[in-house]
């Protein structure tokens, strides 16, 4: 698993981070993000904090601060969306070389940029230290409706099979001279979206009727179900556990 | 001793009134290994999932080691009957081959540490013990093949079903799952177009076409008669004969 493919979230290791059981990192990263979100954004120490923590994380897992930023490129149009509230914002006004700008812009901006940034590293640093398969398996053990990681099963391993199958798709109409340049010429690709859906629709029977030959009654079975230990969830949640702390100290 | 299948008077028609079993009987002992074979829309696919319930039967009765196909023991049926369907990206769907094929004991009840037990054993029954962290994407056709048919051989089925086992495999594939087959030691219903496949795994044949079984009898003799063959378009490939 990992390296390559669909699963390039996944940085492969073998850290401390790494070895946690999925279902406790979620937890921790969740607990982190609610400690982000509810720091007031006037306590601008407390960021650099829960920062700190997370290079700490970091650390530990062992993983580079490049890897990390790279997947982190998902949160460009939301910093776009922070850069801009500060000339849009209306409010008491403020200048800064030479700009007029708006004081609670300034601050909204500042809010949605620190928090997202810190939000998306969270996720980011999750999603590096645990495969799919174990983010799977881990909701399942928290209970999250056993449809919604059936469904988010499935598509991890069906994204591969329809992705190919377009890609055959396009080999065919290219092979017959299909080259479109024109936005009128596009209607094959359109009608090939619409093949691919049925297609993909009857794959969907034919996956469901194998699932029922082998005894599917409606759940996913739970799969290696190891027990958690206290150490275990007090060892995860101890970062969780300073993020609140901060975050309650910055209303002080 | 009772039989691993027992199909008795089996008839069946779709919801949209096309009937396309009129009367099937079928008996496979205990450890036998049977092909079926036909034309496109005999009637096989539907046969196969009536074995496991998937179809409901209109008019007959199936038994699978003497447990009748019904609504109550349901899950019982489809532990005994394994079928292995035509296209392995359909039944490769968890995303590693081991978490694939726990699926199936884990949904019957088998739980750790028998289940890994399990896993470990039907990989390498298929010769992919060093494959269970892997994803099925990642397998060549004749790996994918041979780990659906390790899928359900997890389940220690009564009886194994087979939808066009040598379809799409090179011919070197095609030779490592019939060897893997002839070692497994367990009844079969082999459904397939692959004739010269249908001799060297199956003693027996079975031909079924409009519904009704029209032949049954040693595989070679049926083979060996192309008036016959002609009569249900079947035919041998070019250069053979037996």
């Amino acid at each position: 698993m990992g390296a390559g493919h669909a699963h390039t979230l996944h940085h492969v290791g073998d850290s401390p981070v790494h070895r946690l059981p999925a279902h406790v990192k979620i937890v921790a990263a969740f607990l982190m993000v609610i400690a982000v979100v509810a720091t007031p954004r006037e306590a601008f120490w407390v960021f650099g904090a829960h920062l700190a923590l997370l290079v700490g994380i970091w650390v530990t897992a062992r993983i580079p601060v490049a890897a990390i930023a790279a997947r982190s490129l998902i949160e460009a149009p939301f910093v776009a969306l922070a850069v801009l509230l500060p000339f849009f914002a209306t409010g008491p006004r403020t200048e800064f070389l030479g700009l007029s700008l708006s004081v609670d812009g300034l601050l909204a901006g500042w809010n949605i940029l620190v928090k997202g940034t810190l939000g998306v590293l969270i996720s980011v640093t999750l999603g590096m230290t645990t495969p799919v398969r174990d983010l799977l398996a881990g909701l399942a053990r928290l209970r999250v409706p056993g449809m919604v990681t059936t469904i988010a099963t499935l598509m991890v391993r069906y994204l591969e099979v329809i992705a190919a199958e377009a890609r055959r798709m396009r080999l065919a109409r290219v092979a017959r001279g299909h080259d479109p340049r024109f936005l009128w010429q596009i209607g094959p690709t359109v009608r090939g979206v619409g093949t691919l859906f049925l297609r993909s629709y009857e794959r969907g029977e034919r996956v469901h009727l194998a699932m029922l030959a082998r005894g599917y009654t409606g759940s996913m079975p739970l799969l290696g179900v190891p027990t958690t230990g206290r150490r275990t969830w007090a060892v995860a949640l101890a970062p969780a556990a300073a993020a609140v702390l901060f975050a309650t100290a910055g209303y002080a | 001793m009772t039989p691993s299948l027992e199909v008795e008077g089996l008839a069946f028609a779709y919801p949209d009134g096309h009937q396309a079993l009129f009367g099937v009987d079928l008996r496979i002992e205990q450890g036998e290994r049977v092909a079926l074979l036909g034309p496109n829309g005999a009637g096989k696919t539907t046969l196969v999932l009536h074995l496991n319930g998937v179809h409901r039967a209109g008019a007959g009765t199936v038994r699978v080691g003497g447990l009748e196909v019904a609504k109550p023991h349901l899950q019982e049926i489809r532990r005994r009957v394994g079928v292995v369907f035509q296209d392995p990206d359909d039944q490769l769907f968890m995303p590693t081959v081991g978490d694939d094929v726990a699926f199936g004991p884990a949904n019957f009840g088998v739980t750790e540490p028998e289940l890994s037990l399990r896993v470990k054993q039907a990989l390498g029954a298929v010769g992919m013990g060093e494959h269970a962290d892997r994803s099925p994407m990642h397998l060549s056709g004749g790996q994918r093949r041979r780990v659906a048919l390790a899928t359900v051989l997890a389940c220690d089925p009564e009886i194994l079903v087979l939808d066009e086992p040598s379809s799409n495999l090179d011919p070197v594939a095609r030779r490592e799952l019939a060897e893997v087959l002839l070692g497994l030691d367990r009844t079969m219903l082999m459904v397939t177009h692959d004739l010269p496949y249908a001799l060297q795994l199956c003693p027996r044949s079975v031909v079924i076409d409009e519904g009704v079984v029209v032949a049954d009898g040693p595989t070679r003799d049926l083979l060996a008669d192309p008036a016959f063959l002609a009569a249900h378009r079947l035919e041998l490939p070019f250069g053979f004969s037996v």
